[in-house]
């Protein structure tokens, strides 16, 4: 009897494992684990990465690819303790997006060269220090700063434009120059005004700021961060052009925001998936830009030539 | 006898109860969302205790609450409310960081022994402005500690993103707001293999250093007595300002060395995110959390500051596993605090029942005793 | 040109004074009565949150303003209850607070709304006649209601303060409590009534930002503006024309520091930042001299016979 037992024990364990291989390599999704500094709909930097691995999912479907999310990981710590969990948990890829990030990334990566990492904004890939299996992504801000400048340029009446930043470091310090530059070449006696929040969430102080630039005549404005919403408030109120970054913004103020620059993030991610499949961990640096899709200008028409249609229409310009 | 003692545990677990508590109303948020709340409170324990590098991580997250926490008692002892710790830590962290970037060369030891100093005197100085200006220009601290921690965010961005930035951030181009990876000699050794270092025992010895300090010294038991009743104080001949700053100042040393130990001990480099708890994540908040917790008592915020950084480090895993929001941990760590600050009533209460009753035993003992005779 | 200059910047410190004024003024009421409350900045996001969803699902401000108004009291209940009598430690019990709100709103913002938009909320309100007085009529009288209301609220809280038996009794139960309750006045009632009321106007505060000055809701909105009211109680001792005072004053120091970057003066933002927070210390340091008495019953629970 115990032989017999035994034996059916043995076929049950080996068809569960013969079944188990067969559907597991088929079966096995990609899995994404997703770090971010806040949540994912504070309508700038985190979500515009959480939307694109949103469209990836659905993409791929949910059998291909999965993905975990950690909000609110500002504390560097936090997050370290969170990328070594998801490491350890044997996700395909762990995403810390953030620039603080990555000298927790330098302690924890040499740990699993099994799991690929990727951050950003930026272009350090460690690869001097003999790590292998992290990523960068960059994307080019200041190329759709310089495209939203231009178009803000041709468009501004006054000549004065009013930008509204958090700190001048990183992706806002390389935005606003390249809208500096835009501007320039088309307008050279243009004013650009600059004003510094000091965070990256106080929307009362970057409300007051445009308010201000609109006093000073700024009938253009733009800025980055996600307190940039009281901001496009006060373009729809006052009647200014908001340029965005980040995510597509003209939902916010549809007849203002004329133009926003997306972060296409797939642009990195797909490729980067693909090498990871393929058994390469690291090493590269993603570009997103123009050329390659992974900046996208959005234009908005409503805010571009909305009112003119609508006044043609209203009768209140006459052409015949 | 037994009946008092049994009494005595009881009390000593209300706090627990009303953590409890809070984690029921928490659950039932958590169920309202659609999650299992036994697989989400699963994996806080398992976030904060779960494995070696949980408990790790749960002690290096209770070490600065430890150091502000320290800071509180002292300054709580005193009569006066401290709540510049995020400011103090980003003095100390600055100033310590400040020094290494500038003396990479030296020896270890000393490295280390001189910028945890530099960070001790430069949190110490940032508190002592507060108790200045209230103990000779009646400023109150609330005001003046809140305002500086301000000050002191916007002078760390400005040093970030410029005269400290790291010097590789400028030549890549990126920009990042932080500092070079700061010598290895300044590194505070590890104590096992995980991210769990040296500063966690400094730590403790500082909490039993502050111990014998309120209790066992002379200044000590003059800090606790102008913040039990300045009148009576000024009346003995105590220099009630001298005290009041002196507390500060003491207080704000605690919290800087604090910050000085995050950054050799954890992070090796300053980084900010602009906002005024940027780099401190804030510690300098839940620290006087954990003060209270530990009924403002140095020994008490050790094993206080421990269960919150267990609760912060589980809750974070919790957030991951369960996929909620992060802000239902928010407000689950704010109705932990406000069922626990709550409790005390309860245990206040009983403790007057307790006393009451004792007398009304001896008194009923004297009159018998007296009967008998 | 240098006239609309200054125009601009008043203006721009009037909107951002208007949340400092509700949520101080609203403070100095407990504190006047001994009851210290931390969590201002939380009450005042739920209050932002809660006023936003109503006119999101209802299109109406004013019913907006009443659900902000009603959390508010809620919260100032539950304040009141655990300050008042479970005479819980104050300072950390606002801290508690503050964390709780914060969590909550952003929770119930993530669940009921979940994306950022935009809202109409209460535009400028030109009042007849005075609007059109050259300067004045536009910097004073064509800001929106919340905005009158906070500054009509100064004059009214002084009087009721200084010129009525109940100001009488909150100032009484905040410096001798052991005295006001032997005359009897019932120390638990006045308490729990300021801070309810307390508790209201930080709901209107945070309902100011959402539905009137900015219009949209965010998590953390107010990014710590809270904390900087209850200093501003301190700044302005207890006396609300000081409070005004000291809100005027602080977000004056902000709206030049704005104007000054926006003019491309070549001192890093940073520093122009820290500035409203620098002069405020500066000032209150100055005007030491004056003998400031805090409620002697401030953050002191009351005991019957302690």
């Amino acid at each position: 009897m115990m032989k017999l037992k035994k034996f059916i024990f043995c076929i049950a364990i080996t068809s569960l494992l013969v079944f188990s291989l067969a559907f597991g390599v088929n079966a096995e999704p990609f899995k994404v684990a997703f770090i971010m500094p806040s949540t994912i709909n504070d309508f700038a930097w985190s979500q515009s990465m959480y939307d694109a691995l949103m469209t990836i999912q659905e993409q791929m479907g949910k059998e291909e690819f999965q993905f975990d999310y950690s909000e609110s990981m500002f504390v560097v710590a936090d997050a370290a303790a969170a990328i070594r969990d998801y490491a350890s948990e044997g996700y395909d890829l762990v995403i810390a997006h953030g620039s603080q990030y990555g000298s927790s990334l330098v302690e924890i990566a040499p740990d699993f060269p099994n799991t690929s990492f990727a951050w950003g904004s930026t272009a350090n890939v460690f690869t001097d220090q003999g790590i292998k299996n992290i990523f960068a992504y960059e994307p080019l801000a200041e190329q759709g700063g310089f495209v939203n400048g231009v178009l803000a340029a041709k468009l501004s009446r006054s000549g004065v434009f009013g930008v509204i930043g958090p700190i001048e470091t990183g992706d806002a310090k390389h935005y606003t120059e390249g809208f500096k530059a835009g501007i320039e070449s088309v307008n050279p006696e243009a004013q650009v005004n600059v004003t510094w929040i000091g965070s990256y969430s106080d929307v009362a102080l970057a409300s007051e700021a445009a308010q201000t630039h609109m006093d000073a005549g700024a009938d253009v404005l733009t800025g980055t961060s996600q307190m940039v919403v009281g901001a496009i408030g006060v373009a729809q109120q006052r009647g200014a052009y908001w340029f965005g970054y980040d995510v597509d913004q003209s939902t916010l103020a549809p007849q203002h925001v004329v133009s926003s620059v997306d972060v296409v993030w797939a642009v990195a991610l797909k490729p980067m998936i693909e090498m990871i499949k393929k058994g390469e961990m690291g090493g590269k640096i993603f570009t997103l830009n123009l050329e390659n899709g992974g900046l996208k200008i959005v234009v908005n028409e409503e805010a571009l030539v909305g009112k003119t249609i609508e006044d043609i229409i209203e009768g209140k310009i006459m052409l015949r | 006898m037994n009946d008092r003692n049994f009494r005595e545990i009881l009390m000593e677990l209300i706090p627990l109860a009303a953590f409890l508590l809070a984690l029921t109303i928490g659950t039932m948020l958590i169920a309202m969302l659609g999650i299992n709340p036994l697989i989400a409170y699963r994996s806080l324990i398992q976030g904060a205790f779960g494995s070696l590098n949980a408990l790790a991580d749960t002690v290096v997250k209770a070490t600065p609450l430890l150091f502000v926490g320290l800071g509180i008692c002292i300054a709580f002892r005193a009569g006066v409310l401290n709540i510049g710790g995020e400011g103090q830590l980003v003095l100390g962290a600055l100033s310590a960081t400040i020094f290494c970037l500038n003396f990479p060369d030296l020896p270890g030891w000393i490295l280390i022994i001189l910028s945890l100093s530099i960070g001790l005197l430069c949190g110490a100085f940032w508190a002592g402005i507060a108790g200045f200006l209230k103990a000779y220009f009646n400023v109150n601290e609330i005001l003046s500690t809140i305002m500086l921690n301000y000050i002191a965010a916007y002078g760390m961005n400005y040093l970030l993103r410029g005269p400290i930035m790291d010097p590789l951030q400028i030549q890549l181009g990126s920009f990042i707001p932080q500092t070079a990876r700061l010598s290895r000699m300044a590194d505070l050794p590890r104590l096992i293999p995980t991210r769990l270092h040296f500063g966690t025992v400094i730590a403790i010895v500082f909490a039993i250093l502050v111990y014998i300090l309120l209790w066992r010294t002379t200044i000590g038991f003059r800090i606790r007595m102008v913040g039990q009743n300045i009148q009576a104080s000024q009346a003995s001949g105590v220099d009630v300002k001298k005290y009041m700053v002196l507390a500060f100042i003491l207080s704000g040393a605690l919290i800087g060395l604090g910050g000085a130990i995050e950054v050799i001990g954890v992070h090796h480099r300053i980084f900010t995110d602009g906002s005024v708890s940027g780099f401190t994540g804030s510690a300098g908040f839940n620290g006087i959390v954990a003060a209270l917790f530990g009924q403002l008592h140095p020994i008490g915020t050790i094993p206080a500051s421990f269960l919150l950084g267990a609760l912060l480090t589980g809750a974070n895993k919790m957030q991951r596993v369960v996929q909620i929001p992060s802000a239902l941990i928010g407000a689950l760590n704010g109705l932990i605090v406000l069922f626990v600050v709550g409790s005390e009533f309860i245990r206040r209460h009983q403790s007057k029942i307790m006393e009451k009753t004792a007398e009304v035993k001896d008194s009923c003992q004297i009159k018998q005793n007296k009967e008998k005779h | 040109m240098e006239v609309t200059i200054i125009i601009g910047i008043i203006k721009s410190a009037i909107r951002l004074a208007t949340p400092y004024l509700y949520a101080s003024i609203g403070e100095t009421l407990g504190q006047l009565s001994g009851v210290l409350n931390l969590g201002v900045d939380g009450v005042m996001l739920m209050g932002a949150f809660v006023a936003f969803y109503t006119v999101t699902q209802t299109g109406s401000l004013f019913l907006g303003l009443l659900a902000a108004i009603l959390v508010g009291a809620v919260f100032g209940l539950l304040i009141a209850f655990i300050n008042v009598t479970l005479k819980a430690e104050q300072g950390i019990s606002g801290i508690g607070v503050y964390i709780f709100g914060l969590g909550l709103s952003s929770l119930l913002f993530r669940v009921l709304i979940g994306t950022v938009q935009t809202i109409n909320g209460f535009s400028p309100l030109h009042i007849p006649l005075i609007s059109k007085i050259p300067i004045f009529g536009e910097i004073f009288f064509q800001q929106n209601i919340l905005v009158y209301g906070a500054f009509l609220l100064v004059p009214f809280t002084w009087f009721i303060i200084n010129k009525t038996p109940l100001g009488l009794s909150i100032r009484a139960v905040g410096q001798h409590p052991e005295a006001a309750d032997s005359l009897g006045v019932n120390i638990v009632r006045i308490r729990y009534l300021t801070v309810i009321v307390g508790g209201m106007l930080s709901g209107i505060a945070g309902a100011s930002l959402s539905i009137a000055l900015l219009n949209v809701f965010q998590q953390n909105l107010t990014n710590g503006m809270g904390f900087i009211a209850v200093a501003l109680v301190y700044f302005g001792a207890w006396r609300p024309i000081s409070v005004l005072a000291g809100a005027l004053l602080f977000s004056t120091v902000n709206a030049i520091q704005i104007w000054i970057q926006v003019q491309g003066v070549n001192i890093p933002s940073d520093f122009t930042l820290m500035l409203p927070y620098i002069v405020t210390i500066i000032v209150l340091t100055a005007m030491a001299k004056r003998r400031v008495r805090p409620p002697k019953a401030l953050n002191k629970p009351f005991e019957r016979g302690e």
